[in-house]
């Protein structure tokens, strides 16, 4: 009843309730905010959380980009941040305004992407590599072979999610390049290592939580805190660090410069840098997050998780991203049309 | 003079009362549109968007691409795939919707008027829920651990589940699914008025089954048919979440690929320019049909 | 209309059994999700045993619910507002002579079918978002109209094919005894018409239902519908929730239909 209400008075008097004393819009991945994250806030703030939902950063950029639509706070992922601070779109953080903004661990304070945090906050961050199931195949899984150049057993059967950034990460590591690469030597081995490869593909889809945990895929490109929730399905199901070099990600708050609710939204970024409160974001997701203090808040089965904490060996192969200049993302983009078309 | 009452400067009552339509549709779909054309001649922007410098290689992209490597330029027969892979999977579900169809809205047409409307809603209530949960519906149903599959097993037709999601077959069903009431609905608005003592005087004229069907029935529903086909087959040219669901994004419809230009491939102008050539086939080929339907309409 | 006293006529081979097959088609489906919607587990394509966990969670999960009827919401207003003008649009263009422009109507009436949804999204992004940034409202009112435009030819192919061949020795009639053209639309035109009005309403209702793309280029900050909210969740993991709300609409519908049949045949 209580939401009828509100989508009722969204209809007549929307312009009202949206900028209204002590609301905030957040826009976001779809389930990826804790729900008792934000009733925690509201309890304590009195300042009630609007959700709103995206499915991949280019529709969050092109609706923040276009305007109008009333968000306060944006969640884009690490190569898109400075996209979004170049177009002029977030606003450049108060840190005097943030008083634990020293709860930040120390490695994700001058990050690429935002170097100082001056426009975002850690959200999560996790890692893409791939999932297989070891009922299906022994042997190791620690190589984006297990995609680019499939064993047989595993012909006929790899998902690949369709994530252009991460995929064509994994193949530049996989035939020796850099990230951001414009080597076109490089990319041709690339281009056709991936062309190679897709016939022994079976699908490009998201939902390999699911359909990993079913066995209705064996082996698929994926990130870490899917995969665990697979593994804790399907104990069959291990994740498996690319040594050739695999990507990591984050994804990071910043504040919209169009924001109407400025007060309220540093309130909430305020309030996700307490590590207890971080640790709500991480045990809903199944991702780290970037704040120092917050494991101990964490589920047991968070603190060992082999997709969760990196282990020692592989460390080293995991990069970030950097956001690759234009002539770059044009190369990549032609790829990868060429792939999935 | 007979009929006056529909007549009547028949052109300016036309377009009295299709101005509301009209001015509806300028506002909230065609009007906005002008946006896309012109966009199809500008340069991609960083990132997303336009950079406001014309431009027609979008245009030329849609016909031919140029090799990153060695920049030589060769016909993008991979568009033209996409395109023709879109168009036979359309027909498909078309076909397969109005085989399905035609009895089923004749079925109900045929009910007691009272029992008619519940069979109706029959229809449509699967509806009721949404397009993309019913498309996670359909792959429970056929994925190898599956409805289908678990039962052919267990009755010992097979003995290894058949791969049907992530196929072309998977494709097809999930339109025809999707798409049966755009089918069943217009067909039945169109046999409800039928006159069945057409067929008793056919019958009396010792015409058979199949030649009532042909010769009295289906010319006679005919508007049903053109409307039911209309609203298949053109929504599915432009199919974006089943194909996506079901087909697995390996093969991608036009939809897609459009999608693909708008999100990852980060070139609206493309994308732009690929609608606007959906848009005039499609447009082409409506405007042909029109005019042939016109000419064999008696009532024309 | 002299069917009920034909008593084979009506019957063609073969089109029952096949009837009935779609029918059973069409369930199939909807029976799995009705099913997994009572899963204990956490997946929704992985049985965990029954449970009514995911109603709980749906129930006390205010963003889901809103979403629902944000959805129903829209659609009312969408295929009332579609079915209007297709209604109007189909007489002014069905059973007259020619007339300039008719092909042209035609053509932009059912120019939303033409071209994929994300075009016309993209577009209405860009123009929307122009409104909305110069007037400063930002209610449901953009969804409710883009709704409505894309609904209108889902709504007005069946009505004409209605109205197409309908013949007007009734009307005439109606006129000739001084009947204004008002009554003779409220009395003749409209109960004949009746059955088409109601197919491409129930069109336009289940279409706005479905719709993804467009809503989510469209929406503002707290408008997702069912749909964008389960699009959000497309990436990540799917939750047996929406099977569990998507049931109780189900079943609200079955309920408020049956009553309303019951009501009015005990009317009648």
């Amino acid at each position: 009843m209580k939401s009828m209400l509100i989508a009722t008075t969204a209809l007549f008097g929307s312009t009202l309730s949206a900028f209204a004393e002590g609301q905030l819009n957040l826009f976001n991945w779809g389930n990826y905010t804790s729900p008792e994250l934000i009733e925690k806030f509201t309890e304590e703030t009195g300042i009630t959380v609007t959700i709103t939902d995206y499915d991949s950063n280019t529709t969050a950029l092109a609706k923040v980009e276009a305007g109008g639509s009333g968000f306060d706070l944006v969640v884009p992922s690490a190569n898109y941040v400075p996209v979004f601070v170049g177009k002029g779109l977030l606003a450049e953080l108060d840190h005097s305004r943030l008083s634990n903004i020293g709860n930040i661990a120390q490695e994700w304070v001058d990050v690429a992407w935002d170097p100082g945090r001056k426009f975002t906050i850690p959200w999560q961050w996790g890692t893409t590599g791939v999932a297989v199931n070891t009922s299906v195949y022994g042997g190791d899984v620690n190589t984006s072979d297990i995609f680019l150049d499939p064993p047989a057993e595993l012909v006929g059967k790899v998902n690949v999610v369709p994530e252009m950034n991460d995929v064509m990460a994994l193949a530049i590591f996989n035939a020796g390049g850099e990230a951001c690469t414009e080597d076109l030597e490089v990319l041709k081995k690339v281009r056709d290592k991936l062309m190679a490869a897709k016939p022994s593909w079976i699908a490009m889809d998201y939902g390999t939580t699911d359909k990993l945990s079913s066995n209705d895929l064996v082996a698929t490109v994926n990130w870490n805190g899917s995969t665990m929730r697979a593994r804790l399905n399907n104990p069959d199901v291990v994740y498996g660090y690319p040594v050739e070099g695999y990507p990591l990600w984050m994804d990071s708050v910043g504040l919209l410069a169009d924001a109407q609710n400025v007060d309220e939204a540093y309130k909430f970024l305020d309030f996700i840098m307490v590590p207890e409160n971080a640790a709500m974001i991480s045990s809903f997701a199944r991702y780290a997050n970037g704040i120092a203090g917050s494991e101990e808040f964490m589920p047991q089965e968070m603190k060992e998780a082999p997709e969760i904490v990196i282990p020692e060996e592989f460390v080293s192969a995991g990069k970030f991203l950097p956001t690759c200049p234009q002539s770059a993302t044009e190369l990549y983009t032609a790829i990868w049309t060429e792939l999935v078309k | 003079m007979r009929g006056s009452v529909h007549r009547r400067s028949s052109g300016a009552n036309g377009w009295l009362l299709s101005l509301p339509a009209l001015l509806l549709l300028l506002v909230a779909a065609s009007g906005p549109l002008v946006i896309v054309a012109i966009y199809s001649f500008l340069e991609p922007g960083d990132y997303s968007g336009v950079r406001w410098i014309f431009s027609g290689d979008a245009w030329f992209r849609i016909l031919f691409e140029r090799d990153i490597f060695d920049q030589t330029v060769s016909l993008a027969d991979a568009n033209l795939s996409i395109f023709w892979r879109s168009v036979k999977l359309s027909l498909a579900t078309t076909l397969v919707t109005f085989a399905l169809g035609l009895p089923t809205a004749w079925f109900i047409a045929t009910r007691p008027a009272r029992s008619r409307a519940i069979w109706l809603f029959l229809i449509t209530i699967p509806f009721w829920t949404n397009l993309l949960i019913r498309t996670f519906a359909i792959m429970e149903v056929i994925r190898n651990q599956g409805l289908l599959n678990t039962a052919l097993i267990k009755i010992g037709l097979i003995t290894d589940p058949i791969q049907i999601l992530y196929t072309d077959t998977a494709v097809l069903i999930g339109m025809a699914y999707v798409y049966l009431p755009l089918m069943v609905l217009p067909l039945f608005a169109a046999i409800d008025r039928f006159d069945f003592n057409l067929i008793e005087a056919g019958y009396d004229l010792y015409a058979s089954r199949m030649q009532i069907l042909r010769r009295v029935i289906l010319p006679i529903i005919r508007p049903g048919i053109v409307a039911g086909c209309i609203l298949v087959f053109v929504p599915s040219l432009g199919a974006y979440v089943t194909p996506r669901v079901l087909g697995g994004g390996k093969n991608m419809m036009i939809g897609n690929f459009i999608e693909l230009q708008f999100g990852q491939g980060q070139n609206w102008p493309l994308g732009a320019a690929l609608s606007m050539v959906l848009l005039i086939v499609v447009l082409g080929a409506l405007l042909i049909y029109t005019r042939v339907a016109s000419k064999e309409d008696p009532h024309g | 209309m002299g069917k009920n006293r034909a008593f084979d006529v009506t019957t063609l081979p073969g089109f029952t059994a096949i009837a009935i097959l779609a029918f059973v088609l069409l369930y199939a489906p909807i029976v799995t999700l009705v099913v997994y919607s009572f899963n204990g587990g956490n997946s929704v394509n992985l049985w965990g045993g029954f449970s009514l966990k995911w109603y709980k969670i749906a129930w006390e999960n205010e963003a889901v619910q809103g979403a629902a009827v944000r959805s129903l919401i829209i659609a009312v207003w969408a295929s009332v507002i579609a079915t209007s003008v297709a209604t109007l649009a189909a007489l002014g263009t069905t059973r007259r002579k020619r007339f300039r422009g008719q092909t042209f109507i035609y053509v932009m009436i059912n120019q939303p079918l033409m071209v994929p949804e994300i075009v016309t999204a993209v577009a209405l992004l860009i123009f929307f978002s122009s409104v909305k940034l110069a007037t400063g409202y930002s209610g449901l009112g953009y969804l409710i109209l883009a709704h409505s435009a894309f609904c209108v030819p889902f709504a007005y192919l069946p009505i004409r094919a209605r109205l197409e061949g309908m013949d007007t020795s009734m009307e005439i009639a109606a006129a000739d005894l001084y009947a204004t053209p008002w009554q003779t639309f409220r009395h003749i035109t409209l109960p004949l018409l009746m059955p088409g009005v109601l197919a491409g309403a129930m069109l336009a209702f289940v279409i706005s239902l479905d719709d993804v793309i467009i809503t989510e280029f469209v929406k503002s900050a707290g408008q997702d519908t069912l749909p964008t909210y389960m699009l959000g969740q497309l990436r990540r993991a799917l939750t047996p929730e929406v099977n569990a709300i998507s049931t109780a609409l189900l079943v609200l519908t079955v309920l408020i239909l049956t009553a309303f049949f019951i009501i009015t045949k005990k009317r009648g």
